[in-house]
């Protein structure tokens, strides 16, 4: 594991918190009663509890762990820290936004994807995240997105929750070298 | 001497024993199990982690809930089962069980999941895999003779972190014949890798092993006293065989002194939890009214040996 390193090409960052405010306004005109959320973990998870708040959702998100759909499990193994999967609601003919952090290769939608589908058969599935990052590997594009850059493949785009002493677990962005 | 459970990575590549694993693998496996456990309850109860692999169940001695709750497990990964009745197969042509291995080897498996009357039988396998240079093959001990049965004592382990959260406040009692117990020896390495604050067993002197206090357990033959205060009670299965030797009387004579009863039962912790790991003998090691009483957690058991097996099966076909 590399240790988080600030790059000065990209500084300051944006304020992620903001950014979850402009993607509910994003998502907001487009809601109908039977839409509801899926944040997958981790950080997607944070950025759904956020947009339940924003957007006033009567329900609480769902939130995914894909570890046992991931594309990579034959040459990586199991991830070593799985959550459960909780979806307190039937997936069936609901309205599901997919939330994640980054969008990067797109393998990480695809395994999301799969593993709704085994819960149900929604009416539709739309895709929300607060970055874009490019460097596709699927054809996957997000429906909803505030921030578009391009970062080459040596550079990790890692949001992190702040919860050290006397703090609210606010957002942040970290850039990671991975050269 | 290497732990012939662990890759050169020192990652779980066959699940022998409990024997030698740190707890942070004991505890990564139940984590791990807690996230399957859910599956149960979907539309489609499966996950894809194991397509494409094929799992043997090499049963060389009887089993049912064993067999079968990995047989649901594997199933419920995406594997290929394959249930080999090997009693009544090659090994009564006079194969021996190598050269089965390497037949199925030759079938392309990528687990063995073993159960035989022959302690150490599984270790004999993955040694005989190495040898070969199959080391993306995985053996899982499902029970071998006297020695082990590591999935039942980490689905026992998951059973009371579910009921109780922690081991280190606790006092378990393991009642009845320890010396055959597989189950037994397990769960004693288990609960003293993950910390329970004391470890008993209650039995007649003939059904108990003689290194036991060596282990930091303590030993009862009264009941009545070796309950007193638990807060876990795992009741284990009187072999009918054994009644034939010289070491039991009878079954009512073994009832009246190790089988449990609800006045027995309320000489432990009144949130106390009663566990068996089946098959029951009702009456003789466990009365009907507590084996269908509010604090027995039996068939919970068998839920959980499900989702543990999926766990211990996905963690080891990924290293």
């Amino acid at each position: 594991m590399t240790s988080p390193q600030p790059l000065s090409p990209i500084s300051p960052l944006p304020d992620a918190e903001a950014q979850c405010r402009v993607l509910a306004d994003l998502i907001r005109p487009g809601l109908t009663p039977d839409t509801a959320l899926v944040g997958i973990f981790s950080g997607g998870a944070w950025i759904a509890e956020r947009l339940v708040q924003l957007l006033g959702l009567p329900e609480e998100a769902g939130m995914i762990d894909i570890s046992f759909y991931r594309d990579d499990f034959a040459e990586k193994g199991l991830h070593p820290q799985v959550r459960p999967t909780q979806i307190p609601f039937d997936v069936n003919d609901r309205r599901l936004i997919l939330v994640d952090d980054v969008l990067y290769t797109g393998r990480t939608t695809r395994a999301a994807l799969n593993e709704l589908f085994d819960y149900g058969r929604p009416a539709s599935i739309e895709l929300a995240v607060l970055a874009d990052r490019g460097c596709r590997e699927l054809p996957v594009a997000p429906n909803y997105c505030v921030w578009n850059l391009e970062l080459p493949r040596s550079t990790g785009l890692i949001l992190s929750r702040d919860l050290s002493q006397g703090n609210d677990g606010h957002l942040f962005w970290e850039l990671e070298d991975h050269a | 001497m290497p732990n012939p459970q662990l890759n050169a990575n020192g990652e779980l590549t066959h699940l022998l024993a409990i024997d030698g694993l740190p707890r942070e693998t004991l505890l990564h496996i139940l984590d791990t199990a807690a996230s399957f456990l859910g599956i149960a309850d979907r539309e489609v109860k499966k996950v894809p982690l194991l397509r494409g692999k094929s799992v043997f169940n090499l049963f060389f001695e009887n089993s049912t809930r064993t067999r079968t709750t990995f047989e649901i497990a594997a199933k419920r990964l995406s594997a290929d089962v394959i249930n080999l009745d090997i009693n009544k197969s090659s090994t009564a042509k006079g194969e021996t069980l190598l050269d089965t291995i390497d037949n199925l080897c030759a079938m392309h498996a990528d687990m063995f999941v073993v159960r035989h009357a022959a302690s150490g039988a599984p270790y004999l396998i993955a040694e005989h895999l190495s040898r070969m240079g199959h080391n993306d093959i995985h053996v899982v001990n499902a029970g071998d003779g006297r020695h082990a049965h590591p999935t039942q004592g980490l689905l026992d382990m998951y059973t009371i972190r579910h009921y109780k959260q922690r081991f280190e406040p606790l006092t378990v009692a393991i009642v009845g014949d320890i010396l055959h117990s597989r189950v037994a020896r397990s769960d004693i390495t288990a609960l003293i890798a993950l910390g329970a604050r004391e470890v008993r067993v209650i039995g007649p002197q003939t059904l108990l092993p003689t290194d036991l206090a060596s282990m930091g357990v303590k030993v009862y033959h009264d009941m009545r006293v070796g309950l007193r205060d638990c807060d876990v009670v795992i009741m284990l299965r009187l072999q009918n065989e054994r009644m034939d030797g010289a070491l039991l009387p009878s079954a009512g004579e073994y009832f009246k002194h190790y089988g449990l009863t609800p006045e027995k039962l309320a000489l432990a912790k009144p949130d106390a939890i009663v566990m068996h790991p089946g098959p029951m003998n009702r009456g003789v090691e466990i009365d009907s009214a507590v084996a269908d009483g509010t604090q027995a957690v039996i068939l919970n058991q068998v839920t959980f040996g499900i989702a543990v097996r999926m766990a211990v099966m996905s963690i080891l076909a990924g290293n």
